[in-house]
């Protein structure tokens, strides 16, 4: 993975020390509050319900052996034992004190990490496939430009005060596992048939109040051309974006507003005035970027592995460990292991201090030092050789991260909800454990098969609801907690906003309206269809029907 | 006079401003005098034959290309921050500097805070009316806090990759 060299780390020492002047101003008095949160904001620090809550960027969503451990001695330290990875690959501390910030940041900068662009109206943590490097479907490794992403919005003095904030993802296989089209910007490398190497381009994509699906505006864009092609947009963006309502600030509503077309038009007349030589990467940089991520140190293992084929006959729960965390690699005898934060009952995206140290002794001894996050809020082992697959599920088991539901039923998003956040109408979180211990039998999960639940608890969408095969939205009626259901989404190459069941129903009945649609499913279902398919085919007649026939 | 904040190289400097911010509807005083993006198309003209100079103010929704042909005698165009998270005019300063070629002064006005001094300063300009008070050496030292940039902007500064490929030693530490 990507190394800071001395420049990288002396950028990250100026942050902290900035930061560290920032705290002792705003501790002494020197400065209010009202003045002191855009500061801390820009740090990643936002004041929650009961406590400052502290996101930290992890770029790409990659995570090597010594970033894991100081995590968990993060989460040991200053926070009450645990940390909670995001749907944007982040981890968020939901209990630090202000004055222990200065020492956490230089504690993160120590292993080269970082609270920079974590929140505010800037570009923020780029994400990207996190089979990256693992996978042999892709056509070349989206870290190299989520890296170059990375290092070109830092601090990018022209858009650090955009309309709003502003997210990027990066994908290079047909099977999207970034929600490209649910970003503002989503690229997908692809290879043409004469060789070259280009992105989809992709703008426009959001969540929230008002969700899009992304437009394409560009079908091929040159790979070396990225950075000049993404300063167009985001000065387009910059100049145009609303900024009267920032419910219509993100640039999803200008593209809608404007039209694809003529956005696309406004987007090449700017980039046809850009002078790229300055922005554009020099090809011995890229190359440079390039030779982090290009592994050459796999062993030749066999294509098969014999322990582990003895080991998954005699051992049940290896064999399903094996059916749903277990994913070909590029390299034979290796595998892509998915490790699921979706304990049955426990908090989704949760990870304890003792989790996270588990996870670096995993990495370091069978992954080649790497984790990554996934925006579905789990944690993959990308190297793993197929003759360590039992001692990891071993170790996974001992460590309570060995549940077998990688796209099932119980691997649910859920945002933190009403249990922390400020924001929120509703918890999000009970609903999801509700929903969890309601499928706990793994055999009827595997029967089920893929089905993603998504869990918001305000319109702010932080759990992606309007992507789920069911989403799940909490509103206030009343002051009682409401859940409003839809039916169909993605945010898969298939990308698609799901579609209203109907009235919202009262907390106490959500789980049950999520087994009937499940029956209903269930019946439905012709030969391998997903319950998406099957919704596809069937429309939400046969669902609605199910649900709401039971109220009366 | 008024006093601003004038950045030259890495020095700042309390400088008098000569030139008066005209409203709309004030009549115009005697000697050098910005004036708002509408006013100066309808004035301009004639107030320049009267041998001063003249300035313009562009609000947070004007754009810099209605200057363009303008540009060569304009001595001074003020930018708007209505307020400091409205980013919009650090766009116009970097097309007035890198599209342009606009070698006079670029000038912050509004709610202008030592906090977006560095950001600003890359962006091209030079010379700032803060909101918070801040002095020549506070602002100087908000725009040096960092070592290295990233990307290439409106100042000279050379970014990390330049860097690198200059040979600088960049070895783990």
């Amino acid at each position: 993975m990507y190394q800071y060299d001395v420049l990288d780390k002396e950028f990250l020492a100026d942050r902290s020390a900035e930061f560290r002047h920032q705290v002792a101003r705003r501790l002494a008095g020197e400065i209010t509050e009202e003045q002191f949160k855009p500061l801390r904001l820009m740090n990643g620090l936002y004041l929650q319900l009961h406590a400052y809550m502290l996101r930290i960027a992890i770029p790409y969503g990659t995570l090597n052996t010594a970033q894991l451990r100081k995590l968990a001695w993060i989460a040991r330290t200053y926070d009450k034992g645990y940390g909670h990875f995001t749907t944007r690959t982040n981890i968020q501390f939901h209990w630090i004190k202000l004055r222990d910030m200065p020492d956490i940041l230089d504690a993160l900068a120590e292993v080269d990490l970082h609270a920079i662009q974590t929140s505010g109206n800037c570009i923020r943590n780029v994400t990207a496939d996190p089979r990256a490097g693992a996978t042999a479907e892709e056509v070349d490794d989206p870290r190299v430009w989520a890296e170059v992403i990375r290092q070109w919005s830092t601090l990018h003095p022209e858009f650090t005060y955009l309309p709003r904030k502003f997210k990027i993802a990066v994908t290079a296989s047909a099977k999207d596992r970034t929600a490209a089209r649910t970003h503002d910007i989503g690229l997908a490398l692809r290879r043409e048939r004469d060789g070259t190497l280009g992105f989809e381009v992709m703008v426009g994509g959001g969540l929230g109040r008002t969700p899009f699906i992304g437009k394409t505006v560009r079908e091929h864009l040159p790979v070396d051309r990225l950075l000049s092609y993404l300063e167009a947009i985001l000065r387009v963006y910059n100049r145009h974006g609303r900024r009267d309502n920032p419910a219509k600030a993100r640039i999803k509503i200008l593209v809608s507003q404007l039209g694809v077309e003529e956005f696309t038009r406004q987007i090449e007349a700017e980039w046809a005035l850009i002078d790229a030589a300055k922005v554009d990467l020099p090809d011995t940089e890229l190359a440079r970027i390039r030779s982090f991520f290009a592994k050459t140190d796999f062993e030749t293992p066999t294509r098969v592995s014999a322990a582990f084929d003895a080991a998954r006959l005699t051992d049940p729960s290896l064999a399903r460990f094996a059916r749903n965390n277990v994913h070909a690699h590029k390299v034979p005898g290796y595998a892509i292991v998915d490790v699921s934060l979706k304990a049955i009952g426990a908090t989704p995206g949760d990870a304890s201090a003792e989790q996270l140290d588990a996870l670096a002794d995993l990495a370091e001894r069978y992954s080649m030092g790497e984790a990554r996050v996934t925006h579905e809020q789990n944690i993959v082992l990308p190297h793993v050789k197929l003759d360590d697959l039992p001692k990891v599920h071993a170790a996974l088991k001992v460590a309570g991260l060995a549940s077998p539901n990688i796209n099932l039923i119980s691997d649910i998003i859920a945002c933190p909800g009403l249990d922390y956040c400020a924001l929120a109408n509703a918890r999000a979180i009970p609903v999801a454990q509700d929903i969890a211990r309601r499928f706990e039998d793994a055999d009827r999960a595997e029967l089920v098969g893929e089905l993603k639940i998504k869990i918001s608890g305000c319109i702010n969408a932080c759990g992606h609801h309007h992507v789920g095969h069911i989403g799940i939205l909490g509103v206030d009626k009343k002051g009682e907690e409401f859940y409003q259901l839809t039916l169909g989404g993605s945010g898969a190459e298939d990308a698609e906003v799901g579609k209203s069941l109907g009235p919202a129903l009262p907390a106490n009945r959500v789980g049950q309206a999520i087994e009937d649609l499940v029956e209903v499913y269930l019946r439905e279902r012709k030969g391998e269809e997903r319950f998406l398919d099957t919704f596809r085919r069937t429309g939400v007649e046969p669902f609605k029907e199910a649900v709401y026939a039971e109220a009366h | 006079m008024p006093k601003l904040i004038r950045l030259t190289e890495a020095r700042a400097e309390l400088v008098d401003d000569r030139f008066t911010i005209v409203a709309d509807d004030q009549d115009i005083p005697v000697g050098d005098v910005i004036l708002s993006l509408a006013r100066y198309e309808a004035e301009g003209e004639a107030l320049a034959g009267s041998g001063r100079e003249i300035g313009v103010v562009l609000g947070g929704d004007e754009a810099v290309e209605a200057l363009v042909y303008d540009l060569p005698r304009i001595p001074v165009v003020a930018l708007t921050f209505a307020k400091y998270r409205d980013g919009r005019h650090y766009s116009s300063a970097r097309l007035l500097r890198e599209r342009y070629g606009f070698k006079g002064e670029i000038r912050a006005v509004g709610d202008v805070l030592r906090e977006q001094a560095g950001f600003m300063v890359r962006c091209g300009i030079d010379v700032f009316a803060p909101s918070d008070g801040s002095t020549p050496e506070q602002w100087a030292a908000a725009t040096a806090r960092y070592r290295h940039v990233y990307q290439r902007a409106a100042d000279d500064r050379e970014p990390i990759f330049a860097e690198r490929a200059e040979g600088r030693p960049t070895d783990g530490l």
